[in-house]
Formats: structure tokens, C-alpha cells, sequence
């Protein structure tokens, strides 16, 4: 009996210190979209994670050889659904450095207008998948219902839901006349109100605290070696925003970037909720600084020639866009380096040592988009 | 059975979308389309889905899960391709990794086309596909009863 007994503890001990491999995705509830995580775990803890990505992989940067310079613009927009205005925005904004024109004072406040929204229905869309990832569906719903107000927006200003293609080497195609932009000022002061609500929510209720606040510590100094970026980076107390670099019509408008100081996950909730505020704050800045303009582009002539860099702060962080011409209407290169990749090293940090139930909703709090990742 | 109207269960796939298509499915599905009002149900599993709705175009990577998802559905099964991604490749057609649309792996029945889909469109597509699950879903029923029926005599033939 006793012998019995040892036998059985002592196999228990052995499978307690045994490590396993568990695949998280490619296709996993949490997730819309494919991202495949191996954790190495022990017990409940992960040691490790190890991604690997390329399930949506297109090869979108090769059509830059079979599209020119201008067509492709359509193809940048499509690098991603959500955040797809500011990769169109990105790619003409590197275009026209290139050519280094000045694109007329009322395009770049258009662009910075959509560039806001963009932004405003991105970080929405994410509190709800966020709410969805702690099991409140209602609140998920809520999050959505409110996004579709930005969303109708766009449609009303630029004839898309989600792709608007504005934008135009040299400027953008479509103007936004005096009563819708009244319109987006009403509407987003609806947005402001039902949102404070749902901050209440975010930011006090006792289950969401309890299940945010300590999970997926990440240090300024991590922040600094892994070179993560945007809401990830700020959330830790770096304050590091593209936004500031100056280009659209920011440096017109008075804003300071949203920094946290814990560098959890409740942390970085509450940095995109304050950040939503602050694009309703610098629209109607926007919308109040536009001069009245007959010219929305600037023509421009022959091909591009040269190469630059352009960073841009999408809604999920810093990307950085990179365009070499040789004057030919073909770019002979045409490089996106995204967000997401760049918090991956910061996500598989603070995988380490947490519980194998945090996992789904801590690879949320990166944001993660996978289909810019992979292009 | 033959009378009973079915409420299929929806299955989504992510082929090599931009993510637009994507969360217009979401959307959808979402109180403020409520596709759900039409008797569908969004499911993760593919073993109790019926109804597959693949956005994006087939790439070498995804080629063979979205042949697998297809093979896991139980049968009778309705696929419907969302955007111009799946159904023909739509602007990254020419790019290498992308073989073409969903048609390249599965047979689509219903293409909705749009880039990106409307939720409006996505609804109507899946209220195509709900109705065409059923009219399969009769065949499926009627199939089954003449093999039974055929089962049930083949023994007394013999004897
Ligand atoms: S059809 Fe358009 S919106 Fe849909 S996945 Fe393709 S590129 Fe994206």
C-alpha cells in the first residue's frame, strides 16, 4: 500500500516538473486573424512564447514593380483594413518628399482629419475586442455601436466604410464641405458622451481592474532595448508619438502624447481610451484651424526619383514607410515596416511568466494586426 | 425533418484579407446589422459549422487550412467567399504569394463582391447561403430516407 502510494506521488512529481508545448492560433477565438504563438509552459506559467508568422503573407511590396507609382497608392491602402487611411497617407506623404513638393494647407488638414477618425474607430474597435477578450459581450457591443458612428462618418465624407482612397500624390481627391464637417463636430460630441460612460466601465469596475492591472509588466527600460512602439511604448512612460515629428497639419494643433506609468495591461486600456479623446480634442482643433482652400493637390510631373523614409503614427504605433525611385514611373523599392512587428518582441517579453489563461488577452493588449505584419 | 427550417452555423475564415473584409464580418454579426436576426449563429468550431465565409485570397500558407476547414464542415455545407480578395484576388492578384480567389481550394457558392464588403452585402450573402443550406439540407434529408428505405428492403429481397 505504502509502496503504492510513493509510486504515485513520485509520478506526480515527475509530471510536475515536465514542460510543455501548447500552440496558441492560428485560428483562436480572441483573434480575427491568423497569428500562430508556441508557449513552452510549466505547470500553468509560460516560460516562453515563440511566434511565427506568415499565414496572411500577399507580397504586397513586390507589386511595386507592376503598379506605378500612383496606382500603387491603392495598393498601400490595402496594406491593412483598419488603419488603412494612414498607410495610403504614409506612402503619398514618402512619394511627395520625393518630389519634394508642398502639398496645399487644406489637404493636409483633411488628412489629418480622416487620419483621426481612423484612429478614433481603430481604438474602438479594439476596446471592444478587448471587453470581448475579458467575456463582456455587452460591453463589446457597446464598443461597436459607438464605432459606427465614426464609421458612418467616413462613409459620409469619403464614400467608404473602411478603404476611403482620398488621398492623391500631391494632396487628397475629395473635399469636405462646411455642413458635414458640422456634422462630424455633432457626432463626435455624441461619441465623447456615450464613451464616458463606457470609461466608467473600463476604468473602475472592479472584475476588469482585477483582471488587468499587474498583467504583462513591461519596464520603460524593456520598452527601450525591445523598441516597441506606440500605446505599447507609451503605456510604460515613454513618450514617443510620430505625431510630433510634424507632418499633416499637426504642428498646428496643440497636443501632448498620452503616457501611462505602470506598463500593464490596464494601462495601456486606459492610454487608448484617453487617446480616443484626444483625436475628438485635435478634430475639432482641426476642424476649427482649417483655412477655406480652392486647391486640394498639388500636380505633379515626371517620375520620382530618390528615396525617403516617412514615419507615421498609426493607431497601434509608429510605421515607417520607405519609397525608392529611379525615374522610372515603377518604384524600384517600396518597404512597410509596421507596429505590430515591432511590439512582437515586447509581447513574447511579457508572455514570460504569466498564467496560460492571461495569454489571449495579453496578446490583445498589443494590438496586434497581423495582416500589415505580414503584408 | 423535411419541414423543419434549419439555423445554420457560421464559421469565418481569415484567408490573406486586409483585414477589412474581416471586421465587416464582425460588423455584421454586431447588434447594428445583426446578421444573427436571420437564425445564424457565429461559431469557432468547424466540426459544427455549416456555413464557411472566407475573406481573402488562397495563399501558399493558407492553401491547405482552408481545405481542411471545408473538410471538417459536416455535410450538407455552403461556402461564401466575402470581397473582391476571395472572390478573384482582387488587387493582390498579381502579387506572388497569392494563387487567386477561394475557388482555387473550395467550391464558392455565393460571391459577395466589394472592397471592402458592405455589411449590407455580407448580410444579403448570408441570407443566400442560409437559404441555399436549407434547399441542400432537404436533398441531404431525402437522400438519407431513400437509403433507408432502400437499406430496409434489400434484406427482404434476399430472403
Ligand atoms: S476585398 Fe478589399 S477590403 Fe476585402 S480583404 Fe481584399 S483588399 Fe481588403
Amino acid at each position: 500500500m505504502d509502496r503504492e502510494k510513493t509510486e504515485r506521488l513520485e509520478t506526480n512529481r515527475s509530471i510536475e516538473g515536465k514542460r510543455s508545448v501548447i500552440p496558441f492560433g492560428p485560428q483562436h477565438p480572441v483573434l480575427p486573424e491568423p497569428i500562430h504563438i508556441d508557449l513552452v509552459i510549466e505547470d500553468e506559467t509560460v516560460l516562453e512564447a515563440i511566434p511565427s508568422v506568415g499565414f496572411i503573407h500577399r507580397g504586397l511590396e513586390s507589386l511595386a514593380a507592376k503598379r506605378d507609382f500612383n496606382q500603387l497608392i491603392y495598393v498601400a491602402e490595402r496594406t491593412c483594413g483598419i488603419c488603412s487611411f494612414q498607410h495610403g497617407m504614409g506612402y503619398a506623404e514618402a512619394v511627395e518628399h520625393v518630389f519634394g513638393i508642398e502639398i496645399p494647407i487644406r489637404a493636409r488638414f483633411l488628412r489629418t482629419i480622416w487620419a483621426e477618425l481612423g484612429r478614433m474607430h481603430s481604438h474602438l474597435l479594439w476596446l471592444g475586442l478587448l471587453a470581448d477578450g475579458f467575456g463582456y459581450e455587452n460591453l463589446f457591443y457597446q464598443c461597436w455601436r459607438i464605432r459606427e458612428k465614426v464609421l458612418d462618418l467616413q462613409e459620409a465624407t469619403t464614400g467608404g466604410r473602411l478603404i476611403f482612397s482620398v488621398n492623391c500624390i500631391g494632396g487628397v481627391i475629395k473635399d469636405i464641405p462646411e455642413e458635414l464637417l458640422k456634422k462630424i463636430l455633432a457626432s463626435i460630441a455624441e461619441v465623447e458622451e456615450e464613451l464616458k460612460v463606457l470609461q466608467k466601465t473600463f476604468m473602475e469596475d472592479y472584475t476588469v481592474r482585477s483582471r488587468l492591472s499587474g498583467v504583462g509588466i513591461l519596464t520603460r527600460q524593456q520598452v527601450h532595448e525591445l523598441g516597441c512602439a506606440g500605446p505599447v511604448a507609451r503605456a510604460s512612460g515613454v513618450s514617443c508619438d510620430m505625431r510630433i515629428t510634424g507632418y499633416g497639419a499637426y504642428p498646428e494643433l496643440d497636443f501632448e502624447p498620452v503616457t501611462a506609468s505602470e506598463g500593464d495591461a490596464y494601462a495601456r486600456c486606459d492610454c487608448r481610451l484617453r487617446e480616443v479623446f484626444q483625436s475628438i480634442d485635435l478634430l475639432r482643433q482641426a476642424i476649427g484651424r482649417m483655412p477655406a482652400e480652392k486647391d486640394l493637390s498639388t500636380p505633379v510631373k515626371g517620375n520620382p526619383e530618390g528615396e525617403y523614409f516617412m514615419r507615421v503614427e498609426q493607431p497601434r504605433g509608429e510605421a515607417v514607410y520607405y519609397v525608392k525611385g529611379t525615374g522610372k514611373p515603377m518604384l524600384e523599392r517600396f518597404r512597410i515596416r509596421t507596429p505590430t512587428f515591432a511590439n512582437l518582441p515586447g509581447l513574447c517579453e511579457m508572455l514570460k511568466n504569466t498564467k496560460l489563461s492571461d495569454v489571449g488577452l495579453l496578446v490583445l493588449t498589443i494590438d496586434p494586426c497581423v495582416s500589415c505584419t505580414e503584408r | 425533418m423535411a419541414n423543419i427550417k434549419r439555423s445554420p452555423w457560421l464559421l469565418h475564415y481569415d484567408g490573406s484579407s486586409c483585414n477589412g473584409c474581416d471586421i465587416e464580418v464582425l460588423a455584421s454579426l454586431t447588434p447594428v446589422y445583426d446578421a444573427e436576426r436571420f437564425g445564424v449563429m457565429n461559431t469557432g468550431d468547424p466540426l459544427q459549422a455549416d456555413i464557411l465565409l472566407i475573406t481573402g485570397g488562397i495563399n501558399t500558407q493558407n492553401r491547405d487550412v482552408v481545405k481542411q476547414l471545408y473538410k471538417q464542415m459536416p455535410r450538407p455545407k455552403v461556402v461564401v467567399a466575402v470581397g473582391v480578395c476571395a472572390c478573384t484576388g482582387g488587387v493582390f492578384k498579381d502579387c506572388y504569394n497569392i494563387l487567386g480567389g477561394a475557388d482555387e481550394v473550395v467550391p464558392v457558392d455565393i460571391y459577395v463582391p466589394g472592397c471592402a464588403a458592405r455589411p449590407q452585402a455580407i448580410i444579403d450573402g448570408i441570407i443566400q447561403a442560409v437559404e441555399l443550406f436549407q434547399q441542400r439540407s432537404e436533398e441531404h434529408d431525402r437522400l438519407v430516407r431513400d437509403m433507408k428505405a432502400w437499406g430496409k428492403r434489400k434484406p427482404k429481397a434476399e430472403s
